[in-house]
């Protein structure tokens, strides 16, 4: 009987600004529900971001963003796990986000966009019912 | 199915990190994929991190990993954080130091939770470190969850093990204690700018000195003072690295260490795999319960149980 399956999700920091209070919360409500949570720290590149995916064989990826620079990150990070093959791996954001960029940045394949105040709980509950199922 | 150990021989980040997973989660998948790596196993230089939290362990790491990276080696890191024993989540946040290291196509770094193994690894790591040797990787560096006093079993994996020291955690006394102290191949005094640096300094020397009256050892660690963040002394950690692997493989002691780890690994196995196999057949039908509820009533011992058990295997 092999073992039960964690969710394994990072919690990233693309861009400049320096606040992760919010990222480094998350985490830990992560880690609470269960989950394998690897936490990179402020400042991310896509490019760090999508090779910490790739060799963690993350199921999830959460953005956090508080800058503005959601529109160009979150995006590219689906991209180049795209281009990796990377495609299954579920990817989520938050922060700072106006509602009338969220069709777009979920057209461009981020699968929800959780604003200010969201109960944790149902982010939580999002990422157990939509994670992909590992082979 | 993929052939994940072809794809791992040719260089696929993708089926290593798959395959770790399978690892981690026991899935029975990975037995057939390590047996055909194996053969290409045995070729990368395995070094331990351990010591306390906030020792300085993964930054220590990074300014190693860049430093080997400088002669041209390439790099496997395994960072080992700890699970919660409640919830079964972890927060792994080692890479948070390591940043600059993850676009480095030479670099490959994989966190793993402890998922209530003790002894300062998960359960997997040693096979992770097949993974990673098979994948090309010319060093190998273990960070050990942080450690307190007993959790040694880094020695059991490692070709060189570092003890990471910072001052201000103790006085002579706990230099003096049996257990992580022993288990250093290199002691590195990291935060070696703060206060009591080199009073740490002089007792790590003088335990190592009298370690040399006491019992007969041709390897003498040396003490080595670093200053992670500012890169300071890395090169020398790195030099005595290289000094302990020449050590050991001109005086035949990583032969001896490499055959005392195949031993205990075919031993482990072999535990694993008959546990495995009489757990899922007393928990496929119920009869763990049953058992358990005689025990809980005082019908059986455990002891008892256990007799009969192993007894009935051994038959079939």
């Amino acid at each position: 009987m092999a073992q039960e399956r964690k969710i394994k999700i990072i919690v990233a920091k693309p861009g400049l600004d320096g606040h992760d209070r919010g990222a480094k919360l998350l985490a830990r409500i992560f880690a609470e529900a269960g989950m394998e949570v690897v936490y990179t720290g402020l400042r991310q590149t896509p490019e760090m971001i999508v090779e910490t995916a790739l060799q963690e064989d993350a199921d999830v990826v959460g953005l956090s963003s508080l800058s503005g620079v959601h529109m160009y990150f979150f995006p590219r990070v689906v991209q180049l796990l795209r281009e990796k093959g990377l495609d299954d791996v579920l990817v989520v954001g938050g922060g700072i986000i106006p509602s009338e960029d969220i069709p777009e940045l979920k057209k461009a394949g981020v699968a929800e966009i959780f604003g200010p105040g969201t109960p944790t709980a149902k982010i939580v509950e999002f990422i157990k019912q939509n994670v992909r199922r590992r082979d | 199915m993929q052939d994940y150990a072809q794809q791992v021989l040719e260089g696929s980040p993708r089926a290593a990190a798959r395959l770790i997973s399978w690892l981690e989660d026991e899935d029975e998948r990975a037995l057939d994929v390590m047996e055909r790596l194996y053969p290409h196993t045995g070729r990368a230089y395995i070094v331990g991190i351990t010591g306390s939290p906030g020792a300085g362990k993964s930054t220590l790491t990074d300014k190693l990993t860049f430093a080997l990276r400088r002669q041209g080696l390439t790099v496997g890191i395994i960072a080992v954080d700890p699970s919660s024993p409640f919830t079964g989540g972890a927060v792994l946040g080692d890479r948070v130091r390591m940043s600059r290291l993850s676009t480095d196509p030479g670099v490959f770094i994989r966190s793993m939770a402890t998922r209530g193994f003790l002894g300062g690894l998960a359960k997997a790591t040693g096979e992770v470190v097949k993974v990673l040797d098979a994948f090309g990787k010319d060093v190998i560096v273990i960070e050990t969850v942080g450690v307190g006093q007993d959790e040694v079993d880094i020695i059991r994996l490692a070709d060189t093990t570092c003890l990471v020291l910072v001052p201000g955690l103790g006085d002579t006394i706990q230099s003096m204690k049996a257990g992580v102290m022993e288990i250093a191949d290199i002691f590195v005094i990291n935060k070696a700018d703060r206060p009591g640096a080199d009073q740490l300094y002089a007792e790590v020397t003088t335990r190592v000195e009298q370690d040399a009256h006491l019992k007969e050892r041709a390897w003498t660690p040396p003490v080595v003072r670093t200053v992670a963040v500012e890169d300071q002394g890395v090169d020398r950690l790195l030099e005595a690295v290289h000094d302990h692997r020449r050590f050991l493989e001109d005086s035949g002691a990583l032969e001896d260490k490499r055959r005392r780890r195949a031993r205990e690994e075919t031993l482990q196995m072999i535990h694993g795999e008959l546990f495995r196999r009489i757990r899922d057949r007393l928990t496929a039908d119920g009869e763990l319960e049953a058992l358990v509820d005689e025990i809980a009533a005082k019908r059986r011992s455990p002891y008892r149980v256990m007799r009969e058990v192993i007894g009935r295997w051994l038959k079939e």
